[in-house]
């Protein structure tokens, strides 16, 4: 590339009438589909933060262990609702790296409740890579390396404690262990079902679909949180929690498929007259077949932005079944249980920092919407 | 003339759906092993408390818990005869409570009037907040007002309901004096009806309202924002524009005609959730309606009361889809009798 005098920018290489005019049009209009939708997705700012956000959480989950400085069920008798400690970096004036203040509890007997006492004499650094409580690493590998932890005769409860002395923040993160998966093996539940049904719906037609219709229209209009409490009531209370974890999340799927077999069943009637479905049956091709391999690719994007945005309901389920009792139970630490313990007014009023776990459902809701309206946004590169 | 049989088409279906759905919950309830009264009687057996076994025995047998499960389905609705006769829940029998040790009616009692006015009040705070916040997000899109609209519904959307409950009662306690949990004065209870009464019932009304609405009035807002949206696009807009009609007399002339009826027409699919919503509020602000007896029955296999209620909350649900539906005929000729929406 040249400038010429007058300001005009000219290509040197010589010109050849075999060049393709076209190419740079080319190069946008041959790009396969997912880097189209990734580009227009890109320009979603809200939508590619919130992807971000939910990518790191998940991230988080296998090594939460490792960054929680207690495990999830390790009690400090001696902090029971300790209020959140702050990590400070300067100590009058000086810089001494991050440190927490000691506390130490009294027991007020007029209102009977803890109160705490900050010694702000003694700055006291963290630890970092140190030694603690006993944590499986990825589910499987027995580790006892923590990020950081508290020094020798101090706490660290980030965001508090609970009734118990348990650290809120640590129990954060392993609730998001259950919390956030509760979703992942619901939806997949939720999504065999809706693409079964509404396949077998919409590529049959006749009998068959007017009886799932029935089946979806019954489900859709009936209330499901007490649908959610009745089966999960139905759940035998001897079981483990992994047991009852892997069965309310089936529970909250099971409900909740109709709106994506509706979803289905429609595409399904527009597309099986389509003349490649002819061909590929004239072919020879067996229903499954042509269901799996010519249908369903057509719009598996939609699918997968409507499954993101169903996400979130599954999430706040768990979540107001913890809550109610009826869901996960004590051992198993989940955002909803931990919710249990702010359940009345004195908590929060008292303790405000019991109620923190609403933060991150809060969070996680919201990013799961975005991310599902910034997709289903994107997910038709053509269109302008 | 069409309209009427449409909506005893509508009414039938509804009463098929309600069949099938009986079916469902009575499946349900009944998932459990065992049942509430064998729990007991191996209960009384283990302590050694004789004469209890004999009662709970002649209850078993006086409720038809000891015959196959299909044969007590048909005994429970009334479409068979039991020990005592055809006494189901089409002869308007809703059952005993063996926790409770009485009817089913006289416990849920009043709480089935207070459901259904909980439920009312808040799908009147849906259209209430709705309609306007809709219009107006749609009239000044992409302003300050759209952007705050928009948060405010992705907020009511994300928060669970029952934090926000607590929430809510705390503050509004604190700073509007509001009354803390129930749905009236203590005092009111089991009182007559007088214009007292009323009135602590609606200022008990105002948090539970707000609580279980605002989800369904965040989910309605953009719902009309974007029909609205669609609509000031078209031509005629302009025209009218053109034509030098005054801003809001165009905006409520047309446009907002056409977006009205999907508006209508989508409390049909937010009721279930509404009503689901109500339930789990109700348990956590210990409001009197039939959510915290659910919670209960379920907890202790108490199957005839949990049963009864869950068939009350899906046909209350049933009714207000049906309503929608009748009303979305009623506002919009263009629908075609007996077509449903795809």
């Amino acid at each position: 590339m040249k400038q010429l005098p007058d300001g005009r920018f000219v290509d040197e290489t010589p010109w050849s009438d075999d060049a393709d005019l076209s190419a740079p049009e080319r190069s946008d209009m041959d790009a396969p589909n997912w880097l189209l939708v990734w580009r227009k997705f890109r320009r979603h700012r809200l939508g590619l933060i919130s992807g971000l956000f939910l990518l790191i959480c998940y991230l988080i989950l296998p090594i939460a262990g490792f960054i929680a400085p207690y495990t999830a069920n390790e009690r400090s008798a001696e902090y029971l609702y300790a209020p959140p400690q702050s990590i400070n970096l300067w100590h009058e004036g000086q810089f001494i790296g991050p440190y927490v203040y000691p506390t130490t509890a009294t027991a007020d007997l007029e209102n009977f409740r803890w109160t705490y006492e900050t010694d702000t004499t003694r700055p006291m650094p963290l630890q970092f890579f140190c030694e603690g409580a006993e944590y499986r690493l990825l589910g499987f590998i027995p580790s006892d390396t923590h990020l950081f932890c508290a020094p020798e005769g101090a706490t660290i409860f980030l965001w508090g404690s609970d009734r118990l002395g348990r650290d809120v923040f640590s129990r954060i993160l392993y609730g998001a262990q259950l919390s956030l998966t509760v979703g992942l093996i619901g939806i997949t539940v939720s999504f065999a079902l809706g693409i079964f049904f509404g396949a077998i719906a919409g590529y049959f037609g006749g009998k068959t679909d007017w009886f799932i219709n029935r089946v979806i229209e019954v489900l859709r209009s009936l209330p499901e949180l007490p649908l959610w409490l009745a089966l999960s009531a139905a759940v035998p209370s001897n079981w483990g929690p992994v047991a009852v974890f892997f069965i309310i999340s089936i529970i909250l799927g099971i409900l909740d498929w109709p709106g994506l077999a509706r979803a289905v069943r429609s595409k399904f009637l527009s597309l099986r007259e389509e003349e490649y479905v002819r061909a590929a049956e004239m072919m020879g091709a067996k229903p499954g077949r042509v269901i799996r391999r010519h249908l369903l690719p057509n719009f598996m994007s939609h699918l997968i932005a409507s499954a993101t945005l169903s996400i979130p309901a599954m999430i706040l389920g768990e979540t107001a079944l913890s809550f109610l009792g009826l869901g996960l139970r004590a051992p198993a630490v989940s955002w909803g249980v931990m919710l249990n313990d702010a359940q009345n007014l004195a908590s929060i009023e008292i303790y405000p920092w019991t109620a923190i776990p609403m933060l991150p459902i809060i969070f996680v809701v919201l990013a799961f919407n975005f991310l599902g309206d910034g997709l289903r946004a994107s997910l038709d590169p053509y269109k302008s | 003339m069409m309209f009427l049989r449409y909506a005893i088409y509508r009414f039938i279906t509804m009463l098929l759906t309600l069949w099938v759905v009986s079916i469902m919950i009575f499946v349900i309830i009944n998932l459990p092993p065992g049942d509430y009264l064998s729990n007991q009687i191996a209960e009384l057996r283990a302590t050694g408390q004789a004469e209890g076994v004999a009662k709970a025995e002649f209850l078993r047998v006086e409720y038809a818990l000891d015959r196959p499960i299909w044969e007590q389905y048909l005994i429970w609705v009334g479409m068979a005869p039991g020990p005592q006769g055809w006494y189901g829940l089409i002869q308007g029998n809703f059952g005993w409570s063996f926790e409770f040790d009485r009817p089913v009616s006289e416990i849920v009692g009043d709480a089935l009037w207070l459901t259904v006015l909980v439920n009312l009040a808040a799908v009147l705070f849906v259209y209430l907040v709705a309609l306007p916040l809709g219009v107006l997000a749609a009239a000044k899109s992409e302003t300050w007002v759209d952007y705050s609209a928009a948060f405010v519904g992705y907020l009511g959307l994300a928060t669970p309901n029952f934090l926000l409950a607590l929430m809510l009662f705390y503050y509004g306690n604190k700073y509007f004096d509001l009354p803390i949990g129930g749905l009236m004065d203590p005092r009111f209870e089991g009182a007559p009806m007088s214009w007292e009464k009323v009135r602590s019932v609606l200022i008990h009304l105002i948090v539970p309202t707000f609580v279980i609405g605002t989800s369904g009035a965040a989910a309605m807002m953009q719902r009309l924002r974007a029909n609205m949206l669609d609509e000031l696009g078209k031509p005629y807009v302009e025209t009218a524009k053109a034509k030098g009609l005054a801003p809001s007399k165009l905006l409520a002339k047309y446009p907002l005609r056409m977006a009205f009826n999907p508006f209508v027409a989508d409390i049909g699919n937010l009721l279930p959730a509404m009503i689901s919503g109500s339930v789990l509020v109700s348990v956590v602000l210990g409001l009197q309606t039939i959510g915290p007896s659910l919670l209960t029955a379920l907890k202790s296999q108490d199957q005839f009361l949990a049963g009864f209620i869950l068939m009350f909350v899906a046909l209350l649900t049933l009714i207000g889809t049906m309503v929608s539906d009748l009303l979305l005929v009623l506002l919009d000729p263009r629908i075609r009798y007996g077509a449903r929406a795809a």
